[in-house]
């Protein structure tokens, strides 16, 4: 049954994308939409790339203009959730007041893995991850200053890309020993990697960032290797933790997030959780995954939605990802692991890759950066049947346009 | 300036717009229908797909490369398709049409 009500708990992409669907679905009913941070609701993924650089004016930033919410009525709640009481079906919030809801979306997402090293406090040493983050660090990049940046994963490099553009000496700490070693295999990484190094900026790999130097402000890091890098700025993406404390204290089944099912429904079936915060089990991978990315906050926005209007199929979309680094852009379908396989693919272009990967002789992911046609592509054969096999993408000749047009079955819809 | 976007079902909505947003934005503003624009409208992700009414492609301009590439490989592409988030609204497009594709 539609419920009367819908209370949705964080104004990230997911929870702005559950309230837009529902109303898109024709959902009559009341939809307060709780955000937790200053101003209106806004897009995270440019903070690390064009609003860090300066290509964004603020209210572009915006996930709807203001008007948006009066007239789509979506009561915009500035304000903080600070507990559920499931049998009252009904959200306290900081303020002192509460309210009611049929059904409660929890979109709480995610936040930084704080640096766990002495120092961590000092001034200039900030985690990308806000509007408020970005805009300090903003006014913080100039040419010359020495920037010491604590991960290689999407973030930090997206980050470093910028802070290199900008004349910053950048200098990059990675305890693994490649860049985004969780998200892509070897041969992109090492792609990205030299491209990073055409810009300028230093890796080092394997090596864990010990302590930060300074008094009052930051001067310097330590590695584990017992050096000392000068630092006037520090910047983190070591990792994100799902924000689960609400979940938790009401009593909700947690498991690396608030644990749901394929219909995105915890434990309370009157409770669904999105996004970075939800573990979920994938359709893709068959095991349960908790992903960071818009497409998934997005995708299971209008999952929920859909299934609040009277939809009951499972959550089934293939998971993808994008990242701007410099003028590469990485764009990744579908799902690996660390063991499948990489199979790199021939491309004309100097300044672009295409990587399969295989889990055995099945396709499960496509890594390009500046191949956005294949990308695309691969979207459309991964959510289909049926890719090339790892002995035709080894062709010398192969390439995935030729191939779908050769041997791709017609898609549908 | 105003645009009309028509929608999947055929029916027809036209909305007022801000010069110097892009299309992808107005759509999103306006609640439209089979416009997401999930990437934010960086090109990277053919969530906002619209076929351009003939009398408005010329001033609508091209494809960029990137959209080019990206709409080279999406399902249902015709000669007037675009990212609408590739198009930038201002007063010479008052009174822009476009059909909405959908994903």
């Amino acid at each position: 049954m539609t419920p009367a009500s819908v209370v949705i708990v964080g104004a990230g992409a997911g929870g702005a994308q559950a309230a837009a669907s529902l109303r898109q679905g024709g959902f009559e009913g009341s939809i307060s939409l709780v955000h937790g941070e200053p101003g209106l609701p806004y897009q995270r993924p440019p903070l690390s790339k064009a609003y860090l650089l300066g290509r964004l004016e603020a209210r572009k930033l915006l996930l709807r203009q203001e008007h948006w919410y009066a007239k789509q009525r979506v009561d915009l709640v500035l304000d903080r959730a600070v507990a559920i009481d499931r049998a009252g079906h009904q959200v306290h919030l900081a303020g002192g007041s509460s309210l009611s809801y049929d059904h409660l979306i929890l979109a709480t997402g995610s936040r930084n893995r704080e640096l766990p090293v002495p120092g961590a406090h000092l001034d200039g040493v900030i985690g990308m991850r806000t509007r408020a983050d970005a805009d300090e660090l903003a006014g913080r990049i100039r040419e010359g200053v020495e920037v010491v940046v604590a991960g290689a994963g999407f973030i930090g490099l997206e980050f470093a890309a910028v802070a290199a553009a900008h004349g910053a000496a950048v200098h990059v700490l990675e305890l693994a020993d490649r860049p985004m070693a969780r998200a892509v295999s070897e041969p992109t990484a090492q792609f990205i990697r030299r491209a990073h190094e055409e810009w300028g900026v230093r890796f080092d790999f394997g090596q864990a960032l010990t302590a930060i130097d300074g008094e009052g402000r930051v001067t310097g890091v330590e590695t584990g290797d017992g050096r000392r890098l000068p630092a006037d700025l520090v910047v983190y993406g070591i990792g994100v933790v799902p924000d689960t404390v609400l979940a938790e204290e009401a009593g909700l089944a947690i498991e690396n997030g608030i644990r749901v099912d394929d219909r995105l429904l915890t434990s309370d079936p009157d409770i669904s959780a999105i996004g970075d915060a939800a573990s979920f089990p994938s359709a893709h991978t068959g095991g349960r995954v908790r992903l960071e990315s818009v497409q998934n906050a997005v995708d299971q926005a209008r999952h929920v939605a859909a299934r609040l209007m009277g939809a009951s199929i499972g959550y089934d979309a293939l998971p993808w990802f994008w990242s701007d680094q410099g003028d590469l852009k990485i764009q990744i379908a579908g799902l690996a692991e660390v063991t499948d396989s990489a199979v790199e693919v021939a491309v004309p272009e100097p300044r672009a890759t295409c990587v399969l990967r295989y889990r055995g002789d099945r396709l499960v992911a496509v890594e390009t950066v500046n191949r956005p046609g294949d990308h695309v592509l691969a979207r459309r054969i991964l959510a289909g049947t049926g890719g090339p096999s790892p002995e035709e993408a080894s062709a010398p000749s192969f390439d995935l346009t030729r191939w779908h047009e050769a041997y791709g079955l017609a898609p549908t819809g | 300036m105003n645009v009309t976007f028509t929608l999947q079902d055929q029916t027809s909505r036209t909305v007022e717009a801000e010069p110097g947003w892009k299309l992808m934005e107005v759509a999103v503003d306006n609640a439209i229908p089979g416009i997401d624009g999930d990437c934010g409208g960086e090109a990277a992700c053919a969530t906002c797909h619209v076929y351009v009414a003939p009398e408005w492609r010329d001033a609508t301009g091209e494809r960029t490369d990137l959209e080019q590439a990206m709409l080279a490989s999406t399902f249902g592409v015709r000669e007037n398709s675009r990212l609408s988030c590739q198009i930038e609204t201002s007063e010479e497009l008052d009174g822009l049409s476009v059909e909405v594709v959908g994903s």
